[in-house]
């Protein structure tokens, strides 16, 4: 089976600092790919590449096979999607109008939103929880409430691929769940492909199908969560002294950074 | 409230209404002046050999005219920049491409060009053209730009221009210091409905470009990287947009030099109103930006008797306290 994205290889410098080095990876459709490592390991700069508003200095990403220099923007939005880290925003929109920007790719650039596109766009707010805000601009939400009008907006797209750069950091319990519950319940429908980078390495082992641990700008350890959440790996990797145990309800390890005061 | 989303039929509604309040505004302001003129008499028979009709028809029509084409390209160039580099305070003659055009047509009157000769609209419009190309070029590295980069370099080519300016002023006579002044701070005249056909086919080929990229301007909101995800070539759309809202402001300011303000504040109090879409907003600003310049000229010529004001006094005089107050009700609602 073609995966539905693919890196290979990818080496990423910035002014001549490597942040990534050789680093592959592949998502078959509808599994859930996640991304951890410590902070500047690279793994927004992963996103990037694989989103393809960097290129990779070698290496390449294919989409469907495909690779990605190949495809024109637009096609690409079609078919690929982002939720970004820090996304920029002009507050002045209102809910319904950020979710319907994720219908342009669908629409020739003249034209205003179909009927079907209104409804589309409607239908996902609704099922993120927040189709009453559809006409508050954005301004007048909660950083909860604009995260999923944003996640929204990458679903409307439609996309075969969908990369989510920590969706959850500002996000408490209940919406944590809330996002990966759409988020898997989109995979089964549509087989969309998920890559998710994560700061929260026990969610990350409760709700992904296979990790990939990044360590400076390469691939430390890759598979399923219990295999890749090892103390030795993710001590190594952090640099700090990490408690993996384990939860049988989750059926997934719980994993918790110790510190240096060694409790 | 605004509505949630943009539909055909709001987009529609609106521009009727403000093409509505245009038509009026052009019919209303032609009869006001500081001399009285009988539209009865101007229409009626033997009209044409009446004062009333010169009045009327050869010379303050051709100018209310030309004044909604201004302000209308103005507006339109303003919230396309706007949006473009998302800053809420970029207006037409930040780009520098203004200060290119005064210049040019300054050079064009101390050289001893007639200052109702087509010259110095034509000197204009190929300095604002050349400062266009060289602040785009400026601003650009490895293929790209950046709206910061954009700003920073019209800011930049202001300040040289502005300098430019005061140093030929210094060095010219009196008579031609006081033309080149009044001619800077913009005025509305003329009696030629061909130079009036010109800058309207230019303003409205203008409009249409930024209107066909109005989506992109749109999408601009999510970021650069945001709107490239969203399918969008942001270096592309970029150009384009620079390069049709600069046309259409060198062609403003070559026929009524740089009249402030009216770029600033019509698209801001539109999307007070409005939202920001684009689609919406584009249209709007152009028609909204004629109205309000036609009416600000009508003052300019009526508020001193038969002495006429600059309008850029005008429109700066009454938009800037405006603005102001805008600017504050704002505040009061976002802070907490």
């Amino acid at each position: 089976m073609t995966p539905a994205l693919e890196a290979e290889g990818l080496v990423f410098a910035y002014d001549g600092r490597r942040v990534l080095d050789g680093v592959s990876l592949r998502v078959a459709p509808g599994e859930l790919v996640g991304v951890i490592g410590p902070n500047g390991c690279g793994k927004t700069t992963l996103v990037r590449l694989l989103s393809g508003v960097l290129m990779p200095h070698a290496g390449t990403v294919r989409l469907a096979g495909r690779p990605l220099a190949g495809h024109r923007r637009r096609e690409i939005a079609r078919r690929l999607a982002v939720l970004p880290q820090d996304p920029h925003l002009d507050a002045s929109f209102t809910a319904l109008e950020v979710v319907l920007m994720g219908r342009a790719p669908h629409l020739p650039p003249l034209a205003l939103p179909r009927r079907e596109d209104v409804a589309i766009s409607r239908a996902v707010l609704a099922r993120l929880g927040v189709a009453a805000l559809e006409g508050r601009p954005l301004d007048r939400l909660s950083g909860g409430e604009r995260q999923r009008v944003l996640l929204g907006r990458a679903l409307v797209q439609e996309p075969d691929v969908l990369l989510l750069d920590e969706p959850t950091t500002h996000l408490d319990l209940r919406h944590q769940a809330g996002i990966y519950d759409v988020v898997d319940a989109i995979r089964r429908e549509r087989g969309t492909a998920v890559v998710s980078v994560l700061h929260d390495v026990s969610l990350a082992a409760a709700r992904c199908d296979r990790l990939v641990l990044l360590a400076a700008g390469r691939v430390a350890g890759e598979g399923p969560p219990a295999a890749v959440l090892t103390a030795e790996a993710l001590s190594a990797a952090y640099g700090v002294p990490v408690t993996v145990g384990w939860s049988p309800e989750a059926r997934a390890p719980i994993v918790l950074a110790r510190g240096r005061s060694g409790v | 409230m605004r509505a949630s989303y943009l539909t055909r039929r709001r987009l529609l509604a609106t521009v009727v209404a403000l093409l509505a309040a245009l038509l009026v505004s052009i019919a209303a302001t032609s009869l006001v002046g500081p001399v009285h003129a009988s539209l009865r008499r101007a229409l009626g028979p033997g009209g044409p050999s009446t004062p009333d009709y010169v009045i009327i028809v050869r010379t303050r029509l051709p100018r209310v005219l030309l004044g909604a084409v201004v302000g209308g390209s103005l507006s339109a160039a303003g919230a396309a920049l706007q949006a473009l580099l998302q800053n809420p305070l970029a207006e037409p003659h930040l780009l520098g491409v203004s200060s290119g055009a005064a210049v040019a047509g300054m050079v064009a009157l101390i050289a001893g060009a007639d200052p109702v000769s087509p010259l110095v609209p034509a000197a204009a419009f190929a300095g604002a053209l050349g400062t266009m190309a060289l602040v785009y070029l400026a601003a650009r590295a490895h293929g790209r730009t950046t709206p910061h980069a954009i700003l920073l370099v019209g800011v930049v080519c202001n300040a040289i221009a502005a300098a430019a300016i005061m140093l030929v002023n210094a060095i010219a006579s009196y008579a031609q210091a006081r033309g080149v002044l009044f001619w800077i701070m913009g005025a509305l005249s003329t009696q030629s409905y061909a130079l009036v056909a010109l800058v309207a086919v230019y303003a409205l080929a203008g409009l249409g470009w930024l209107v066909a990229h109005a989506q992109s301007l749109n999408l601009f909101a999510a970021g650069d990287e945001g709107a490239q995800q969203l399918g969008v070539d942001v270096e592309g759309a970029r150009r384009s947009v620079f390069v049709a809202a600069s046309l259409l402001v060198a062609a403003a300011v070559s026929v009524s030099g740089m009249i402030g303000f009216v770029g600033l504040i019509v698209p801001h109090l539109l999307r007070l109103v409005l939202g920001p879409d684009q689609r919406l907003l584009l249209p709007a600003s152009f028609l909204g930006g004629a109205v309000f310049l036609v009416w600000a000229d009508a003052a300019a010529r009526t508020a001193l008797g038969p002495a006429e004001l600059p309008v850029g006094v005008v429109t700066a005089l009454v938009g800037g306290p405006f603005f102001v107050f805008l600017l504050r009700r704002r505040l009061a609602r976002t802070l907490p």
